[in-house]
């Protein structure tokens, strides 16, 4: 159950990996997101899916070691079983033909950026899309991105790969450039917050697809819940996308802070049990 | 489902019954005082999560069984969701057949040693003693009694597998591996179906495993039923989310032809009042959960927990009593319970609220939390809370809580943990459209059957109940296993 049938790195942290899951291919839309738990002891954690292969009975991750368990994840290796994989979750993203689109990915988020931007090609819309990273090498799925864009916009922090600067330089361009009838906006937590304020300036109505902590995913726990539009909301139910003016984006970066120290150091202890192997 | 009368008396006629009967007068019987549970220290057993409730040994369980009149009427039963033949199974204890007695446990429910830990008896069969009804004395001790017989069995390692019958190749599917479910599933199991539980979390058992700690209900004596379901035949899936993963049509694509639903209250109420989404202040389902699914206390697991020094509990039901004994064994200095009314409202277990009582848990009543606030970071640090006094009886029956004016305190707090109850889990409703479901959220069933508006799928539990208990879960699967089992006969045999 759930072996890895491929694995590619994207960069030294970034990972991709192919996994066997006939069900869930089949059952997945765009949006969709699976819970991951490597090993007994390990912890659940939520993964956008960023493809599937219904034929080959597959889905495909994107992970960035970023803690203990999107390490424990992006170490296992070709042949090697995920432990526990469960979905797909989460409200599918809603597709239509809305006009121009603008979609934004940022680092990793440009994964399940990438089924979105297909399936808004394929309902007929013209997508622009810029991707951002801080370097070159953390610019991910580019040519597949490419495939499903009318047009692609890089943008690096440090101008190592395409233009230099943020990725909301880059969108400021497309929006006082043409009419843009939707955004969608997927990374890290701050861009998003950033990303939003700016097609807020422009009236632009926004999706922004949130990463939050989750342990089982199905609404029992509440670990995800958010604001938006002063009411709480639960990323694994209601979610994960939502409508990025109304999120309150401060306090769920203060909301994915809550574990950081006792992360950091699990991370520190998981690392040096690795050093000694 | 209810067992006939003439069926009990026929039992009870049997020579065996009438011989034990026969042992000793009713009056020497009734002279006897009720046992008493031993319990491990509240010192020590705070240090661990060491089983609280240490189980009655042979002996006492041999003198318990004694005070049992074996009634000509045992109402007893009549308390019992799952209608277990009480007197017959007391009585094989007292005549020293303690596998004998487990088996009689079996007959009709899945998971006695489970049902004689956490049920509440005393609201159930032990309310319907004769000795409560009639003598006005301490009933029977009906749920140490069950936990004997069970705990006999299975730590003597003579566990037997109750019998099924042939297979009947029908195929039928249970969604949700909580007490509900694995009732359903067993009574299933023994007509001769091929059953399939579907769970959507990486561990069977819901909340039996991810909710009642470990130090009221240990994992293992889950797993160990479980387990006997498995010798049955009754197959498992995990991480499999009905709805979800496949849906109930690919399902009947497979075979499945009967459906039930026990995918209970998952989802966690908040007070909405400012300051909830701070850092520190979480469900009880999540506190609970994190440690006892995936024992985040431990040091070898990922999962991280947050657990402070001065943890207040919001509500005043057994979720809230488990989650505020859990913060005091993860090494609360201060664990409070703040309950909006008083402690003769509460709806917890008096069992529960007297082991908490005895841990040097702070029982906060009538009083509210109006606010929360946070250092820097954004994590909880103080609570505002507001006296309440009780005025008219509300919809429930009890004394609706009323908030006094300018009766605010703040009281210093790194952990919140909110208890103040469940919404059903909206994965099922929401994926089949054509379920009907009440505004609360729960399916609607026939009363007496469980069967929804969608004929093949019958429903069971918190699904239905909206937070129940264990027993009156297993009463619903006992009884929608029945009512299945026509459903599916008549439609093979028409």
């Amino acid at each position: 159950m759930n072996k890895i049938v491929e694995k590619e790195f994207f960069s030294e942290n970034v990972v991709r990996l192919e996994i066997e899951a006939p069900r869930i291919a089949k059952a997945r839309r765009a949006g969709h997101f699976v819970i991951v738990k490597v090993g007994e002891k390990g912890e659940r954690i939520p993964l956008t899916i960023a493809s599937a292969n219904p034929e080959k009975g597959t889905i495909t991750l994107v992970v960035q070691r970023v803690g203990v368990s999107s390490r424990r994840l992006a170490d296992l290796n070709v042949g090697d079983e995920v432990t526990d994989l469960v979905g797909p979750l989460g409200q599918a993203t809603h597709i239509e033909n809305f006009g121009t689109v603008l979609a934004c990915g940022g680092g990793v988020g440009v994964a399940p950026l990438l089924p979105i931007v297909e399936a808004l090609k394929k309902a007929g819309n013209k997508v622009v899309t810029v991707i951002a990273a801080r370097t070159k090498d953390l610019i991910i799925l580019e040519d597949q991105i490419r495939e499903y864009s009318d047009e692609l916009i890089i943008t690096t922090d440090d101008g190592s790969y395409g233009e230099k600067g943020l990725v909301t330089e880059a969108m400021e361009k497309v929006l006082q450039r043409e009419k843009v009838d939707l955004s969608v906006v997927i990374g890290p937590a701050i861009m998003m917050k950033f990303a939003s304020l700016t097609t807020k300036k422009y009236e632009v109505p926004t999706y922004a697809s949130l990463n939050t902590i989750m342990v089982d995913g199905t609404g029992m726990c509440g670990a995800c819940r958010i604001t938006v539009g002063g009411k709480t909301k639960f990323v694994c139910v209601d979610g994960p996308e939502f409508d990025a003016h109304q999120v309150d984006f401060d306090e769920m970066l203060l909301r994915l802070n809550g574990y950081k120290e006792i992360e950091k150091e699990a991370e520190q202890n998981y690392l040096h049990s690795k050093d000694k192997q | 489902m209810a067992v006939s009368k003439e069926f009990l008396k026929e039992e009870r006629e049997q020579s065996w019954r009438v011989d034990i009967r026969g042992l000793m007068k009713n009056k020497e019987r009734t002279a006897l005082e009720r046992i008493h549970m031993g319990e491990v220290d509240p010192k020590e057993r705070i240090l661990s999560n060491i089983e609280v409730n240490k189980g009655l040994t042979q002996e006492e369980a041999l003198g318990e069984a004694r005070r049992c009149l074996d009634c000509p009427d045992p109402t007893c039963i009549t308390g019992c969701p799952v209608e277990i033949n009480i007197p017959k199974f007391i009585k094989r204890i007292e005549k020293g057949e303690f596998l004998e007695a487990a088996k009689v446990l079996k007959e009709t429910s899945a998971l006695p040693a489970v049902c004689g830990r956490v049920c509440p008896q005393e609201k159930q069969c032990e309310s319907k003693c004769f000795y409560t009804v009639k003598l006005k004395k301490e009933p029977v001790a009906i749920g140490y009694l069950e936990r004997f017989a069970a705990d006999y069995e299975r730590e003597t390692n003579q566990m037997s597998v109750p019998e099924v019958a042939k297979s009947n190749g029908i195929k039928v599917a249970v969604i949700g591996s909580g007490p509900a479910g694995l009732t359903f599933a067993g009574d299933m199991a023994k007509q001769g179906y091929d059953v399939t539980v579907f769970e959507a979390l990486h561990e069977i058992g819901g909340v039996l495993k991810y909710g009642i700690p470990e130090f009221r209900l240990p994992n293992n004596i889950v797993d160990v039923e479980i387990d006997i379901l498995r010798k049955m035949g009754v197959k498992f899936e995990n991480n499999f989310i009905v709805g979800r993963t496949a849906t109930i049509e690919d399902l009947k694509e497979e075979g499945f032809e009967g459906f039930f639903t026990a995918s209970g209250a998952g989802l966690p109420r908040f007070m909405n009042i400012p300051g909830e989404n701070y850092i520190g202040v979480l469900s009880s389902n999540e506190y609970l959960t994190r440690i006892n699914l995936m024992h985040a206390a431990s040091p070898d697991t990922d999962t991280p927990i947050l657990s402070g020094k001065n943890v207040a509990v919001i509500g005043g039901g057994n979720t809230a009593m488990d989650s505020v004994r859990t913060a005091k064994r993860l090494g609360a200095d201060r664990a409070m319970i703040i309950y909006r009314r008083s402690m003769e409202e509460m709806p917890a277990r008096v069992e529960e609220i007297k082991h908490a009582q005895e841990e040097g848990i702070e029982f906060m009543t009538l009083t509210n939390p109006v606010e929360y606030f946070a250092d820097e970071k954004g994590k909880v640090s103080r609570m505002r809370v507001q006296k309440m006094e009780l005025g008219e009886p509300d919809a429930s029956g009890r004394r609706r809580p009323v908030p006094m004016e300018g009766s605010e305190y703040d009281i210093d707090v790194d952990t919140v943990v909110v208890s103040v109850g469940v919404s059903p889990n909206p994965l099922i409703p929401n994926s089949l459209p054509q379920l009907e479901t009440t505004r609360w959220g729960t399916i609607v069933v026939d009363e007496e059957k469980l069967q929804s508006s969608i004929p093949e799928m019958f429903a069971g539990g918190d699904i239905v109940r909206g937070g129940a208990t264990v027993i009156l879960a297993m009463g619903d699967g006992r009884n929608a296993a029945a009512a299945m089992h026509q459903y599916l006969q008549e439609k093979h045999n028409s």
